[in-house]
């Protein structure tokens, strides 16, 4: 039984920071309909970006993760205006490469610079943090993603709620030509939904290096798990990626509990066929999609 | 006497074979005997090995990357499974002929039937996905079909990989780089033979009209499902083709080269070589192929490079980021592709001194 409630930690923990990092990507396509396929090196970039602050410019952590942030929220900003505002209006397959080119070359950029070796963070994150419950273990990398998750939950929910970004944000998603006749600047809308897309990514990215050390290779593959995730959320909810995160955690870790190791990484994609078979639009994704 | 074309300045159709002609001008038709010739009597005798298994390898990738655009260009359903497609088609070749001992020339269109069946398989989707739903579904493809690849260990061998023996046609043995030229290169031209006319024919037209405006298509009477999913095969036939090929050349397989990469390579050559267009299918496998080697060879100088070797940098990710960049460059300033901006030089050739 104490097998099942570690897996079932486990699960909810790896669920949650796949929830995370489907977070930034459902921002993206919600407001500009772009599949981005360079989110796990928007990922990688931020764990690494700290890392180079902490163990290089021997910054105090708090004010290196406040510099990350902005570090990745301006790399966003860049992205979308370089990149790609010339391909604004292009057919679906132009923008998806692109976003694949981009994905190449931050990964080229990033092995070049730090190497593919592992590499860990200096031991930072209070004692505290840990909580011994009975037969149970959370490790404080655990508690503080989840702190760090339910936070910035909060705060877009909030910020997409009430503030006026927030609403033009949301109405770009909804429709872009009438947001843009009643003189929302879709425009900037776009370059923000990037930034603060970059900005999640590098916030899950510096979390899950907290917890499984920080490697090019495996932080840009989080970059395709999460497509299962955000289609069985719905590819534009935010909660539905939290949700469908913690799905796909729990399957993952309960398979290869269970049943077989090597079918881990393949389950997920197995339920993805499923569900894009079944309900294309997810859990809680809009239903919109036309059938051919 | 027949009248001979040259050098057509602007539109002067009539009929309706015109239309449908392959070369517009006489002129056309000699180069493509010219460049025939160069390519089978003087290519091949010329350089060394290395430059002939660099044109070995740009051969195969073209047949593949002509299939995967007739998927994409001319259909218009992204796929980001072909690499998966192509490791199936060499996996079957080197199955049919180690444990079934088929003999080489059937094992060929066979691996491409196999091929076809599994692109199809993993086609079924797009009777009911389009857009970026499709992409993601064949996502999914290419990652299950990776697995068994190397799952299955009682047929693939799983992470031992297979070896292959050498191939025979009449009983000629095929064993050096040139050999194997000829057998690719007379496959990639019946291949593009086919691929032309295909698309000349009511299965080609078919497909472009689902690639313009699926609801029109099929308001037209095309019944879009079958023919989504005859494309599939298509272009998982000439994947499997290619693939294996690329077994037979590389005498032995593992699961490895077939991954996402190899996926998103081939779409980068498609459309870097130009959407929609038959050479430049071959234009952009040449491209690609080549700046792989170029960059190859460029790290290696820089691998050996003082400067380098004493700071321990590693220059091996560079070809990473000069591949991203080539895509990025061509989806910027030129989305169309190699086969435009030859378009483009030789119709100002054509329009001189009046070009623009």
């Amino acid at each position: 039984m104490s097998f099942f409630f570690q897996l079932l930690i486990n699960g909810i923990s790896l669920g949650f920071l796949y929830g995370l990092s489907a977070m930034g990507f459902v921002m993206i396509f919600k407001s500009s309909s772009v599949l981005n396929f360079a989110h796990g090196e928007l990922i990688a970039l931020g764990a690494f970006f700290f890392l180079a602050l902490v163990t290089w410019a021997q910054l105090p952590i708090a004010i290196a993760f406040l510099v990350t942030l902005a570090g990745c929220f301006a790399l966003g900003f860049l992205i979308e205006r370089i990149f790609l505002r010339p391909l604004i209006g292009e057919p679906l397959i132009y923008v998806i490469m692109l976003t694949v080119g981009l994905a190449a070359m931050f990964k080229g950029l990033m092995l070049l610079i730090w190497g593919g070796n592992l590499q860990t963070y200096p031991d930072f994150l209070p004692g505290f943090l840990t909580l011994q419950w009975d037969i149970l273990n959370i490790p404080p990398a655990y508690s503080a993603a989840l702190i760090l998750g339910v936070t910035f939950l909060t705060v877009f929910g909030l910020f997409f709620k009430y503030s006026p970004q927030g609403i033009f944000m949301r109405s770009v998603a909804d429709n872009q030509k009438a947001a843009l006749s009643l003189g929302v600047h879709v425009q900037r809308v776009f370059a923000l939904s990037w930034a603060i897309a970059a900005l999640v990514a590098g916030m899950s990215g510096v979390v899950l290096g907290i917890i499984n050390g920080i490697n090019v290779h495996d932080l840009s593959s989080i970059g395709l798990k999460v497509f299962p995730v955000v289609i069985l959320g719905g590819l534009d909810s935010l909660s539905g990626a939290i949700i469908g995160g913690l799905i796909i955690g729990l399957l993952e870790t309960f398979t290869g509990g269970y049943l077989d190791p090597s079918l881990r990484d393949v389950i997920p994609y197995l339920v993805l066929v499923l569900i894009l078979m079944v309900r294309p639009y997810g859990l809680f994704g809009l239903v919109e999609i036309e059938r051919v | 006497m027949k009248k001979f074309h040259f050098r057509p300045c602007g539109n002067y159709r009539e009929t309706y074979g015109q239309e449908l002609t392959v070369f517009e001008t006489d002129f056309g038709r000699l180069w493509t005997w010219v460049g025939i010739f160069i390519l089978f009597l003087i290519l091949p005798f010329l350089g060394t090995p290395y430059f002939l298994h660099v044109l070995n390898m740009i051969g195969i990738t073209s047949i593949a990357a002509l299939g995967l655009n007739i998927l994409i260009g001319f259909t218009g359903q992204i796929s980001l499974g072909h690499g998966a497609f192509i490791g199936v088609g060499a996996y079957s070749a080197a199955v049919l002929s180690t444990t079934i001992g088929m003999p080489f020339l059937f094992n060929l269109p066979l691996a491409g039937l196999i091929a076809a069946l599994v692109g199809m398989i993993f086609g079924i989707p797009s009777g009911r996905l389009k857009g970026l739903y499709l992409t993601i579904a064949t996502l999914a493809g290419q990652i299950i079909i990776e697995y068994v690849l190397v799952h299955w260990e009682s047929v693939t061998k799983g992470t031992m990989g297979i070896t292959l023996p050498r191939p025979a046609i009449f009983g000629y043995e095929l064993s050096t780089d040139r050999d194997f030229f000829f057998l690719i290169y007379v496959s990639l031209g019946l291949m593009i033979f086919i691929a032309i006319n295909l698309m000349r024919s009511k299965f080609g037209r078919a497909f472009i009209a689902i690639r313009d405006n699926d609801r029109a298509a099929e308001g037209m009477g095309i019944p879009i499902f079958r023919y989504k999913l005859l494309s599939f095969g298509i272009s998982s036939f000439y994947a499997g083709f290619a693939g294996a090929i690329w077994a037979y050349y590389m005498v032995s397989i593992t699961a490895e080269p077939f991954n996402l990469g190899l996926s998103v390579e081939y779409i980068a050559m498609v459309i870097i070589g130009g959407l929609g267009s038959i050479a430049g299918s071959v234009y952009g496998a040449l491209f690609i192929t080549s700046l792989n080697e170029i960059l190859r060879w460029l790290t290696d100088i820089l691998m050996n490079m003082k400067v380098f070797t004493e700071a321990g940098v590693n220059v091996a990710p560079i070809r990473e980021f000069f591949f991203g960049l080539a895509i990025i460059i061509f989806i910027i300033f030129e989305p169309r592709g190699l086969a435009e901006i030859w378009r483009i030089i030789r119709s100002g050739f054509r329009l001189w001194p009046f070009s623009y």
